[in-house]
């Protein structure tokens, strides 16, 4: 490996199809370290699907995805490497039910990482406790709140040190009541130094949070700005049009 | 517009190490499949080889040509002609018609009955529910086998001896050697009562769109299925008469000690139908009652509050989408019923497992008996999927 | 407009007025709703009787309670004939196992009751050493203390082996070794690999579409041509590797439903968190299939447990057969033997299966309410 790139995800030419149908066309994109990005666009556009080819949950078709120096290829070896760097926070949780919230989350730091059970659990209390729920450590998802079970997620990604945390639509599941608490802990998590990718529709946290904001629309990537530009001055229309609908 | 930083043109740096097989998941998995196929291979080598060494040893060869031998067994009850001289190969075709005859009939009166159970689980009326309910929990726990053994134990031994068979309008007899009836021939001619028939059925067909654009055009509904019925059942009848009555029977009669002429229905027979649709039934009411269920209340409400009556809101709204629900259980039912069907040989109906079977004892030929017998029971099982999978596909819900 | 009333003090919760409708009433709803279904329910209940007054007249009331051979039971307007169940009882559990041996069964009888009873209540810990237990030591164990030959034991074949022994042996080693080797082929029918993918659907579907009277015809009949010289493993054997086998593909399919129930979530989230396929399987995916499957495992249980009775096809002495072949003993065969063999078979085999299907609505139940998203 060369000497440490500053880029922690960079996309190049990436194009992706699901049979005929061009979802992800001629992507480039270069995420710095510590650089927090915020996606959105219609639904259909692309945008889960490209922060999915990030950590291979989708698979692209052409051009190159390299995550924190690692390429990503059909090589096992490097896409177990760049999962273990990488975190995700799904739109649905998908914590593991049948475990417990503690359970949940040392799970993969011992067996992946092969970390020592002590140590685990101590480091699981921590993440707990900062996203602010360690009295639930024994209980089970299925006897938490939605935002409460966001939280472990987020708190189950970061138990393994990533240092990119990808977020697809965070909150689109959750009661409005609860959306705040799952913000909070992703600002603070911002303000921490993270490196972030975000799919979302929460346009008051990507001013408050983001470095740039990227409209993706039918699977190319329309505009980029940052956050004040982008919101005041949009250049293109289809980010016009976009804007009138979702900020109404 | 893009945002291509000029830094990031070079070609990405390899990551640490060779790309061994182990971490490419198409070439771990080619690798995989030839070691699994390799041992296979291998395996089935040293099957053969002991195989043909145990063949020696038992004086036989592997072949197909016994089919054409001589049975010199009997089978107590054939849809076609059948004795001890015929061959092997007719042998179990006629094993396999009355495999066919028991599934079908079976088939028919479990649905019926199954229907009627499930639907009566469902009976407001407690005595009525709680008698369905009785006679599945009986049923469903006790095995097929030994169902059939009581049947058997209960159907033939109060039955009299042939000379003191029960007898109804001196043409049915019922005695300990089975259900004899008179054997119909049919004359020249009687093909017409099938060309009534499927004229009955075609003239149904247009009957019933011939309704359907008179009841779109005018609203008015005639009762097709009233009128339609009774002419399909009388249809074959009207093709005798016009063919003269080319029918004539021929009548059991005593001679010495046993009947003579006649259509026999074994004991055997008897026994295993009532076994096999009393204990099928009970599986398919559960479906049944499982599909009415799985129907959300709502769709009886919504049919309520617009006015629709309960017998139209059954055959309109839930019957329909009930049948989604309960075909694919439904034919694994009848699947299993085929398959049961081979119970046969433990109470010595002619079946075509009885047949292989005893096929089998004479010639000793396991290996193609088997073989032959797999064919058969397989085509038979996917043909009941095939017919089920297309009514499945043909009440399917169009979804986005 | 004003308001017409608005309560100033809180309404306080009153238990609610009996019944308005009257006795009659209510009988007629439960009993006659309507009154096709009212004829339908006479018709039923008088039929009832007439059949329950007709078992017990001719299992009791006229039964014969102790004789010491057939004679009373042959005698005219008998009813059923007990003494027979009486004197052949044992033999009907333990078969022809040697009396003096039949501690042997003994051990393996209780040894299976205590496992099954830690794994079956869910309050007993320790179901995991208790499942490795059961699947894989108690079986080996079980197979070496009633065979002998080793450790002083007097060697007893299996073809003394017979009754419920058998039955049980027969439906316990299809449900042991189906689970397993059902987990690989579900696993395996939903492979990428397209060998492995064919080969295991190909199986599937092959042991379904045929009857399980045909697998045991061919392990008794075509098995042993297979085998190599000098081998000879006993029908018994055979029969039960025939039976693991057909068990296993209608097991892979329950599985394979239990498995198509985990949403995608689940794999999604095991991947992103770096899991391995294997790790992954075992941590996450399996242990929430296996529990969704439980009433599926325990329903093919109740249908294996029914379906050993076909090995007595073969000229295994099950329970079934050896009922079957008591009714040939010249002490004891009358008018009365065969039904009374045959309704005293009814009551076991029910007794046994009605109880596991209580059981299986009861986990069923437990675990609807247990893991509620």
């Amino acid at each position: 490996m060369s000497a440490t790139p500053t880029s922690a995800v960079m996309l190049k030419a990436v194009n992706k199809w699901y049979g005929q149908f061009h979802v992800l066309r001629d992507i480039n994109l270069d995420v710095k370290k510590g650089e927090r990005i915020v996606i959105c666009g219609p639904s259909g556009s692309g945008k889960s699907t490209m922060i999915r080819c990030i950590n291979r949950l989708e698979e692209h078709q052409q051009g190159d995805i390299v995550v924190d120096g690692i390429p990503l290829t059909n090589n096992l070896k490097n896409i177990d490497e760049v999962r273990r760097e990488v975190g995700m926070v799904f739109q649905h949780f998908n914590l593991f039910p049948h475990l417990t919230v503690l359970e949940n989350l040392t799970l993969a730091p011992i067996w992946v990482r092969k970390t020592p059970k002590a140590e685990a659990e101590a480091s699981a209390m921590k993440y707990l406790t900062r996203v602010k729920i360690p009295e639930q450590a024994n209980k089970y998802p299925g006897q938490l709140s939605g935002g409460q079970q966001q939280r472990v997620a987020i708190a189950r990604a970061l138990c393994m040190n990533p240092k990119i945390m990808l977020f697809d639509e965070p909150t689109s599941a959750l009661d409005p009541e609860m959306i705040k608490e799952v913000l909070d802990v992703m600002v603070d998590l911002a303000q921490g130094g993270m490196t972030m990718l975000c799919v979302t529709h929460e346009m008051a946290f990507a001013r408050q949070v983001a470095n740039r904001v990227i409209f993706m629309d039918q699977g190319q990537i329309v505009e980029e700005n940052e956050p004040n530009e982008f919101f005041s001055r949009p250049k293109s229309p289809r980010t016009k049009l976009f804007l009138e609908q979702i900020l109404h | 517009m893009t945002n291509l930083d000029p830094r990031a043109t070079s070609a990405p740096p390899q990551a640490g190490g060779s790309t061994s097989w182990l971490y490419d998941p198409k070439l771990r998995g080619i690798v995989s499949q030839i070691v699994v196929v390799v041992l296979l291979a291998w395996g089935l080598y040293e099957v053969i080889d002991n195989t043909q060494d145990n063949l020696k040893k038992l004086n036989q060869n592997f072949g197909f040509g016994f089919l054409t031998q001589a049975a010199g067994f009997d089978l107590s009850s054939s849809l076609v002609e059948y004795s001890s001289s015929s061959t092997y190969g007719r042998a179990i075709v006629a094993g396999l018609l009355n495999t066919i005859l028991v599934a079908t009939l079976g088939i028919f009166f479990a649905t019926i009955l199954g229907f009627v159970v499930g639907v009566m689980r469902l009976s407001k009326n407690k005595v009525v529910a709680g008698a369905a309910t009785l006679y599945i929990e009986l049923l469903r726990n006790v095995p097929l086998l030994l169902q059939i053994f009581m049947w058997y134990a209960l159907v033939l031994k109060p039955l009299p001896g042939v000379k003191e068979a029960y007898s109804f309008f001196d043409s049915i007899f019922i005695s300990k050697k089975g259900i004899l009836m008179p054997h119909p021939n049919f004359g020249p001619g009687a093909w017409l009562a099938l060309l009534a028939l499927a004229a009955a059925f075609l003239g149904t067909w247009m009957f019933r769109k011939h309704a359907r654009k008179r009841q779109e055009k005018t609203g008015q509904i005639t009762p097709v299925w009233l009128i339609s019925i009774p002419i399909i059942l009388l249809s074959p009848f009207l093709g005798l008469a016009l063919a003269g009555w080319p029918l004539t029977f021929d009548y059991p009669e005593l001679k010495g000690f046993n009947f003579a002429n006649g259509m026999t229905m074994v004991p055997e027979m008897v026994a295993l139908l009532i076994a096999l649709v009393f204990y099928s039934a009970t599986f398919i009411a559960e479906t049944v009652r499982g599909g009415i269920q799985a129907i959300s209340h709502g769709q009886s409400e919504a049919s309520s509050a617009l006015g629709i009556s309960r017998g139209y809101a059954l055959r309109l709204v839930v019957i329909p989408q009930a049948m989604r629900v309960i075909i694919p259980p439904l034919a694994s039912q009848y699947l299993n019923l085929t398959k049961n069907s081979s119970l046969a040989i433990a109470i010595g109906f002619p079946d075509l497992m009885y047949a292989g079977g005893t096929v089998n004892n004479q010639s000793g030929k396991a290996i193609e008996v088997v073989f032959i017998l797999m064919v058969v029971y397989l085509s038979l099982s996917l043909l009941t999927a095939a017919f089920m999978n297309w009514f499945n596909s043909r009440m399917k819900l169009v979804e986005r | 407009m004003t308001l017409a009333y608005v309560r100033t003090t809180e309404a306080p919760q009153l238990p609610a007025p009996a019944s308005t409708a009257g006795l009659w009433a209510r009988l007629r709803d439960r009993f006659a709703p309507t009154p096709l279904s009212g004829v339908a329910a006479a018709v039923i209940a008088i039929f009832l009787a007439w059949a329950v007054w007709t078992i017990f007249d001719w299992a009791v009331l006229r039964a014969v309670w102790s004789a010491p051979d057939r004679e009373a039971c042959n005698a005219v307007g008998a009813g059923a004939c007990w003494p027979f169940v009486g004197s052949k009882w044992l033999q009907w559990i333990y078969g022809f196992y040697p009396i003096e041996q039949r501690w042997r069964p003994n051990i393996v009888f209780l040894l299976g009751a205590l496992s099954l009873a830690g794994l079956l209540i869910p309050k007993i810990p320790y179901k995991g050493w208790n499942a490795l237990f059961f699947f894989i030591a108690y079986p080996i164990f079980t197979y070496v203390l009633l065979l002998g030959g080793f450790f002083g034991l007097e060697q007893v074949d299996t073809e003394q082996w017979g009754g419920l022994l058998i039955t049980l042996i027969a439906s316990i080693t299809g449900i042991v070794a189906s689970v397993p080797l059902g987990i690989l082929l579900a696993l395996g029918r939903k492979s990428e690999m397209p060998v492995v993918r064919l080969l295991c659907t190909g199986f599937i579907e092959i042991v379904r579409g045929v009857p399980l009277v045909l697998v045991l015809f061919m392990a008794a009949n075509m098995f042993p041509l297979f085998m190599p010289p000098g081998v000879n493993p006993g029908k018994l054997l055979l029969a039960l590797i025939g039976i693991g086998l057909f068990s296993a593909a209608y097991m892979a399919e329950v599985i394979r439903g239990g498995l198509q129930a985990i949403p995608k979530g689940q794999y999604e989230a095991s991947m992103a968190v770096g899991l391995s396929y294997w790790r992954m399987m075992l941590l996450v995916v399996m242990p929430q299939a296996l529990k969704i499957v439980i009433p599926g495992i325990v329903n093919n249980f109740i249908s294996l447990f029914k379906d050993t009775s076909l090995v007595s096809v073969i000229g295994i002495f099950d329970l079934f057969n050896i009922v079957q072949s008591g009714f040939n003993d010249a002490t004891w065969a009358s008018a009365q033997t065969g039904n009374t063999g045959y309704f005293a078979l009814a009551l076991i085999y029910w007794a046994f299966c009605f109880a596991m299907s209580r059981y299986s609505q009861y986990i069923e139940r437990r675990l609807n309410t247990g893991h509620k998203r």
